[in-house]
């Protein structure tokens, strides 16, 4: 019997092809990404070169560390935008088809990246932000357990 | 009772109209699997960020990767912008076989396509080298000294302890440091790394986060390889359509993508 759903498929990609002149245009995007992709990388290279985490030779934190870091992940995210919806063509597709590739992922991984940063920064606490201010670099698993429980303790006392 | 449908003529049939998406059950189903593999990478630069964020220290990325073949040392993240800007150059080769596929253009399509598979060799080619350095360490590796870990250098016949962010000595200071440590380590592998002795994780973050990376953007060579023999054989000629390079494309893109974030997780923050 034949199949309707491969027909239709084999629709949708001829429907995809395009004349030359469409073809001008298109070219001249993918060009401009380019270059916008090429100077994000060369920009942050640079950042990265001349604006350290750390100033003095002592290694004293950089106050501006923190807002570079912000300004990283923007451009990365921006990078990922273009690639996304230029070079890989989610911009023309059809509306539906773009939530549903994107907005699952995106719910999933801020939550991800929430509940692990705070979760680390818990241990973060726990390890090395001691009130006397040692750092401890070596600790076992049962000392890792038994702390975090000191914490939990101190914790529910000051509530 | 199935057999009774049969009976029924196709004008009557509903044909199912399509897909709700206007796009062809292979493109959308690699979008799914993409979808699912940047899941997979989500997963795993929120487990290095998990344990960055709850280390005392962490290397950083342009004291760790300043290494230039056949230049030395002392080129911070130079290596690594190179290997980014080849693999974007060849996600526009891709983007541009994807274009001449639209308009039948045979010639275009190798062309491009050919391009791209070279971008992806050097890619693969440059992480070789990388994890080769990285796995050998520097010169002299790092020793434990009183004042904590430091990985040794010499300038001419001085020597110099590089503590990481910026801190060093030199001198007599340095020497008298040297003979005293406890411990040297040199290089890296999955239980000790002389870049962050501290944290054993890190050597074990980039070997599989990056490995991981190169594998997939091995498999893509591969894939554009496949599918360059075809369009050569001029099957999608007789099909009419290129639709094969879109998919493969979109496959390209992502490793271009994942690798987008590695970069900036990995060597910049």
């Amino acid at each position: 019997m034949e199949r309707d759903d491969l027909v239709h498929d084999h629709n949708y990609s001829v429907a995809a092809n395009h004349d030359e002149a469409h073809g001008v245009a298109i070219r001249k995007t993918i060009w401009k990404v380019t270059a916008i992709l090429t100077i994000i990388t060369v920009v942050e290279v640079l950042i990265g070169a001349f604006i350290k985490q750390y100033t003095g030779d002592q290694g004293a934190d950089n106050s501006l560390w923190p807002y570079v870091k912000v300004g990283f992940i923007v451009l990365t995210v921006v990078k990922a935008a273009y690639i996304v919806l230029v070079f890989m063509h989610l911009g023309d597709e059809r509306k539906n088809f773009k939530m549903v590739i994107l907005v699952p992922y995106v719910l999933f991984i801020v939550y991800l990246i929430f509940i692990c940063l705070t979760e680390s920064s818990y241990w973060n606490h726990i390890l090395h932000q001691e009130e006397s201010g040692v750092i401890e670099q070596e600790m076992s698993l049962n000392a890792y357990c038994n702390k975090a429980l000191e914490f939990d303790k101190t914790k529910t006392v000051h509530l | 009772m199935a057999g009774h449908s049969e009976n029924i003529s196709r004008s009557e049939l509903w044909g199912g109209d399509g897909s709700p998406f206007r796009i062809s059950y292979g493109k959308q189903w690699m979008w799914m699997f993409l979808v699912s593999d940047a899941l997979t990478f989500g997963g795993l630069l929120t487990a290095y960020g998990f344990a960055r964020h709850q280390a005392a220290d962490w290397p950083i990325g342009e004291e760790t990767f300043n290494a230039m073949p056949f230049l030395g040392n002392g080129y911070p993240l130079l290596y690594v912008a190179l290997m980014t800007f080849i693999l974007i150059v060849s996600s526009v080769t891709m983007v541009l076989a994807v274009e001449a596929a639209h308009r039948l253009d045979k010639k275009g399509v190798v062309k491009w396509l050919l391009l791209t598979v070279v971008g992806g060799l050097f890619f693969v080619g440059s992480q070789a080298w990388e994890w080769y350095h990285f796995i050998h360490g520097t010169h002299f590796g790092s020793i434990l000294t009183s004042e904590g870990w430091a990985v040794l250098e010499y300038a001419g016949s001085e020597p110099v302890l590089q503590f990481g962010r910026g801190i060093s000595i030199t001198g007599a200071e340095a020497q008298a440091l040297i003979d005293s440590s406890s411990a040297s380590m040199q290089g890296a592998n999955l239980i000790e790394n002389e870049y962050a002795p501290m944290v054993p994780q890190y050597a074990d973050f980039f070997f599989f986060i990056t490995g991981f990376h190169g594998f997939h953007v091995f498999s893509g060579v591969v894939f554009n390889l496949i599918i360059l023999i075809n369009v050569v054989r001029g099957v999608y000629d007789k099909r009419g359509h290129y639709e094969m390079v879109e998919k493969v494309g979109l496959y390209w893109h992502f490793v271009d993508l994942v690798w987008v974030f590695v970069f900036t997780f990995f060597y910049l923050v």
